[in-house]
């Protein structure tokens, strides 16, 4: 057991954790985006950063990664923190508008501006379609390749990869693709439709599959039945 | 296996192929980057058929390779030039007027950055710093490293490199101006 300070508390949790295990098991809600508790840590989106040590002389990390540590002294909401966090999304809200997950943290996290040109990337580059398939499903089908501004997720000679057996894993876990939203496509990249609307997708895609898995909109109006449960049982 | 065959790296040979793996696998064991530096070296550019081997060989996933192969300027997955000349654009190379280089080096050649000559005779490729910042700006050709550039050096350099290449391989060699012992040293940053 090791003791530290999570935002101002004394707390003593089992060596080993990461800061964001132990500030979970506090009950302590850090946003995530790259993280899965089935996967390795990889520290990619950085949307879990806390800050560590004195204030005045205390830096970022990024909780996923970071292991706890004797009289650590960790701030999870710092006004620094939240400044950044709120960057963050405002960031990944420009390179991805159409995520589902993405909009939802920026409605949770109150991000109501984007300051960037939207870009309207498939991709985050968090790596948990690779660490999927490599970890859980045992396929070493896709990885990243080249670097920098090309760097991209891919199979070998971006051609169909032997290894692949379509399970479909890298789909379900994708926060950019898995979760697009199917409803009426917003001018602006902030959406916030779910949160403040009754579901937009009731009437516009009637039939149509939805992958919202829960759907905030369904969810507020817990008076109607869920889409999926439609789905399940017409 | 099949696709292999059909899509896999052209004119390869395929015994040389494995002696050269077996032979590179033995001396370099695990370091993967160094099995690679062995296939590019010898054929010049890293071949898809070459890759899968590798991996059915060693067992490491053929992404894992892909992806090293991809993420270092020195790898190529298509055919370079029989000659190739690289040229920094690191920051220190590009302070010092890399730029100015490059475009002398395109002007004597007649291809740009990533290109290779239409006779295969040479490739130009920019790289992102070579480690010596000391000398920039900075070229390598076939492994031999120029320092110190100026876009009039640059062309002295090349014209009179590639007067030695387009000659004729016997006229060459009769003249002594052939000395392919640079070949060997060709690594990359
Ligand atoms: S969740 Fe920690 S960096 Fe993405
Ligand atoms: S920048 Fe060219 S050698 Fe370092």
């Amino acid at each position: 057991m090791v003791n530290m300070l999570l935002n101002g508390l004394q707390v003593s949790v089992d060596e080993g954790m990461t800061v964001l295990e132990a500030a979970k098991f506090f009950g302590i809600n850090i946003p995530t985006l790259c993280y899965n508790e089935g996967l390795t840590p990889y520290g990619a989106c950085r949307l879990c950063l806390v800050e560590i040590g004195e204030p005045g002389r205390s830096k970022l990390v990024t909780s996923c990664t970071y292991p706890v540590g004797e009289g650590l002294i960790v701030r999870t909401h710092s006004e620094r923190v939240v400044k950044t966090r709120k960057l963050l999304i405002e960031l990944y809200l420009a390179t991805c508008p159409s995520s589902k997950v993405i909009q939802d943290l920026a409605s949770e996290h109150h991000v109501t501006r984007v300051r960037f040109r939207p870009r309207d990337e498939k991709c985050i580059l968090c790596g948990l379609c690779v660490r999927m398939c490599a970890e859980q499903m045992q396929g070493k089908a896709i990885g990243f390749a080249r670097r920098g501004v090309d760097r991209k997720v891919t199979t070998p000679f971006d051609r169909k990869s032997e290894e692949c057996r379509l399970c479909g894993g890298c789909m379900y876990i994708c926060p950019a693709c898995q979760a697009r939203c199917q409803g009426p496509r917003e001018e602006k990249p902030i959406c916030n439709a779910c949160l403040n609307l009754s579901q937009p997708c009731l009437d516009y895609f009637d039939d149509a599959m939805c992958f919202m898995d829960p759907c905030v909109a369904c969810e507020l109006n817990s008076g109607r039945t869920p889409k999926s449960e439609r789905r399940n049982n017409p | 296996m099949l696709q292999d065959d059909a899509e896999g790296g052209g004119g390869v040979a395929l015994k040389d192929l494995d002696d050269i793996l077996s032979e590179s696998i033995r001396r370099n064991g695990e370091s993967l980057v160094a099995v690679l530096q062995d296939i590019q070296e010898h054929y010049n550019y890293l071949p898809e058929r070459a890759l899968r081997s590798l991996s059915r060989k060693t067992g490491v996933p053929l992404i894992d390779i892909y992806r090293v192969a991809t993420f270092y300027n020195s790898f190529s997955l298509v055919p370079r030039g029989k000659h190739q000349i690289v040229v920094c654009a690191g920051t220190t190379c590009h302070v010092r007027g890399a730029s100015k280089v490059t475009e002398e080096i395109s002007r004597v050649l007649g291809i740009g950055p990533g290109q290779v000559s239409a006779d295969g005779n040479f490739s130009l490729d920019t790289v992102n710093c070579l480690g010596c910042c000391a000398f920039a700006p900075v070229m390598v050709v076939d492994g031999e490293y120029h320092g110190n550039l100026t876009p009039a050096k640059t062309r002295k350099i090349l014209t009179s490199l590639k007067a030695k290449w387009l000659l004729p391989a016997g006229e060459a060699d009769e003249r002594g101006l052939v000395d392919d012992g640079d070949a060997e040293e060709t690594e990359g940053a």
